[in-house]
């Protein structure tokens, strides 16, 4: 068990939340047709990112998925230009080419999403490759969803990492359904973490709504990984709040397994943790509360008054 | 001037950028010590670099394409081999979604350094699934380079110039031109992107080919000539980066042209040329513009079969004839 100390409490905490109520707020400025295209909302799933992240350095890298505002927000990229690029503004880190599934930040080590399921497991593996020939003690950490682990990059990149040592997380978060499809009907096993041994290495399944457990699997994996002792694979169960997308009602959710997760909020249960283990007081986490929502409002108010792109900008940056 | 085949230019391209850049790397399927590379270009590599620089991968395509691209977005200068271009297919999101638009859809954070190698053509009776000319696929996607070198001189040059590029580039060779054995100096060259090279020079026709095609066409040129015919063969080397320049300037001289290439006829590289020469050039053009490509059919295996989509001297020398008369 991990102990709970302060500034480890506080960092999680403040993840979590901004992840949060910035999704809360891109689910506003939606409704209020700011947001182009659409969104793929992380909310429920933020124990996941954070928890992995928390173990990673500003050098190591992650890949991410067309759900990637949490991994983006979890690996350092600025609230500020996460907003400014969903909202397709010049000021956006991707200077609005890329938009909501397509974010990235190399400063921090943020190799991008991909909006192709499954897609990013070999440029992840890539960068795996890549840190072995450097020899140096970088790690991986890939996010995909479930339904990414039945394409055949899933397979191809993992037994690639597994042959080859690569320091790679493979993190599956498990939200039970590919868009409208509950896993039962798309995979005969119930932990995708099984599927690790057919390739040779570790796969741990993790209560992916409960921070502290996604810390210590990821603590473990990224040891390992560093170490020289190659990739793993962690399947974090967990759940969205909202439909696939923004236009989703999830009615093909059943209510009562709604409910169940929903009282399994990732961000409820562990401030509750943080009172029962006294961790923090409650002006304290009053006090973060405060602070992210202040940085969130910081940043849709930089993201709206942020100058569009100017029409030419489309031709440039194909080429290096 | 010493003469080695298009094989060994090839080989001689790699080894010289991976003795020169660190993070120039091969990987593909028994690219390494044991095959040397289905056509042996990588042959003594892995002896000399070592397993972990000529890597040998598993039968995982779209892997290694993406292996490749998240190798290159991290710092590394990857080259992949797939062992025939039809087997690009498996890999096209990789190629296509991934490699292609990062830079692009990043708002240029990142190059992506990284050159994919593979053989196309027919000519070897190896039929439908290992013969296919694809150019026309890569060209249609914006964020790729395309490199068809006809020559040992033009191959080692441009694989050269490949390697140091900071963007994917699609180097394609041709089954038929490995044994090929021409002039190559001893001495450090390039051959840079987007300059067309005229193979023979002519008043008459313009003939633009491409890979293995300008063999072709150079000797239905030479064909024609003992008829008092005289063709101009110009070879544009890169696709993208592709010289309109050249193609304009020698259409605007000889006021006539015919596009040859082994990729088939519809959709193709030379409908694009075709457009190239109507958008920018039609008022010098004294006859229609002539196509000899392969006529829409997949790669056939029989010999007579074969032969008879693939374009040779024959048709080139017909299609000619036509544009003159």
């Amino acid at each position: 068990m991990v102990t709970l100390k302060k500034e480890m409490t506080i960092a999680l905490y403040r993840k979590m939340l901004e992840i949060r109520y910035f999704e809360e707020k891109v689910y506003d400025l939606y409704g209020q047709n700011l947001v182009p295209g659409t969104i793929h909302l992380y909310a429920g799933q933020e124990a996941v990112a954070v928890g992995v992240c928390a173990n990673l350095r500003e050098d190591d890298y992650i890949t991410s998925t067309h759900r990637g505002h949490g991994h983006c927000i979890a690996k350092g990229a600025q609230l500020n230009r996460v907003m400014a690029e969903i909202l397709g503004k010049k000021t956006g880190y991707c200077k609005g080419k890329g938009g909501s599934m397509h974010i990235a930040d190399f400063s921090v080590g943020m190799l991008g999403a991909t909006a192709v399921v499954g897609a990013g497991l070999p440029i992840a593996a890539g960068a795996g490759l890549s840190i072995k020939l450097k020899k140096t003690d970088q790690v991986v950490a890939c996010f995909f969803g479930d339904g990414a682990s039945n394409q055949g990059t899933f397979h191809e990149a993992i037994n690639m990492a597994a042959i080859w040592n690569l320091p790679v997380l493979f993190v599956c978060e498990n939200n039970l359904y590919a868009m409208g499809t509950h896993q039962t009907r798309v995979m005969a096993i119930e932990n995708i973490a099984d599927r690790a041994a057919a390739y040779g290495i570790p796969g741990v399944a993790v209560d992916g709504n409960d921070v502290l457990a996604v810390y210590e699997t990821a603590h473990e994996a990224v040891d390992r990984a560093r170490k020289g002792e190659g990739s793993t694979l962690i399947e974090c169960k967990t759940y969205r709040h909202k439909g696939h997308s923004r236009f989703d009602p999830a009615t093909y959710r059943p209510e009562e397994e709604v409910e169940q997760w929903m009282k399994r909020d990732p961000i409820a249960q562990f401030k509750a943790k943080i009172f029962e283990m006294r961790a923090l007081t409650e002006e304290e986490t009053n006090k973060i509360e405060q602070e992210v929502t202040t940085a969130v409002e910081d940043a849709v108010k930089f993201a709206t008054e942020s100058p569009q792109p100017t029409p030419e900008e489309a031709l440039e940056n194909v080429f290096s | 001037m010493r003469e080695i085949t298009y094989r060994d230019a090839l080989r001689e391209a790699l080894r010289e950028e991976m003795l020169q850049d660190e993070t120039v790397f091969l990987l593909g399927e028994d690219v390494g010590r044991y095959w040397k590379g289905a056509f042996k270009v990588t042959k003594g590599l892995a002896e000399e670099f070592g397993d972990e620089r000529v890597r040998d991968t598993p039968i995982s395509e779209s892997a290694i394409i993406g292996v490749a691209t998240g190798a290159a977005i991290t710092g590394m200068r990857p080259i992949a081999e797939i062992m025939f271009g039809d087997l690009s297919a498996l890999a096209m999101d990789q190629i296509a979604n991934q490699a292609a638009k990062l830079t692009y859809m990043f708002g240029g954070q990142t190059k992506v350094p990284l050159v994919i190698r593979m053989p196309f053509g027919a000519g070897v009776n190896v039929a439908a699934h290992h013969s296919q000319s694809l150019e026309a696929w890569f060209l249609h996607v914006p964020g790729l380079k395309i490199v068809m070198s006809s020559t040992s001189y033009d191959a080692k040059g441009l694989l050269k110039t490949a390697i140091r590029d900071d963007n994917p580039v699609m180097f394609f060779e041709h089954k038929l031109l490995y044994n090929i054995k021409e002039p190559v100096p001893e001495e450090e060259y390039t051959v840079p992107f987007g300059v067309a090279d005229v193979k023979r020079k002519g008043e008459d026709v313009t003939i633009v080919a491409t890979l293995y095609m300008v063999h072709k066409s150079l000797a239905a040129a030479e064909e024609l000539s003992e008829e008092g015919i005289s063709v101009e063969v110009v070879d544009p080397r890169t696709l993208v980066p592709l010289d309109k320049q050249a193609i304009i300037n020698s259409v605007k001289k000889t006021g006539r042209i015919v596009i040859v290439t082994e990729d088939c006829k519809t959709g193709g590289v030379s409908a694009e040329i075709a457009a190239v020469v109507a958008e920018e050039a039609i008022d010098y053009l004294d006859a229609p513009v002539k196509r000899v490509a392969e006529p829409d059919t997949p790669i056939p295996f029989s010999p007579p079969l074969e032969r008879f989509v693939i374009p040779d001297e024959k048709k080139i020398v017909g299609a000619v004839k036509e544009v003159i008369h």
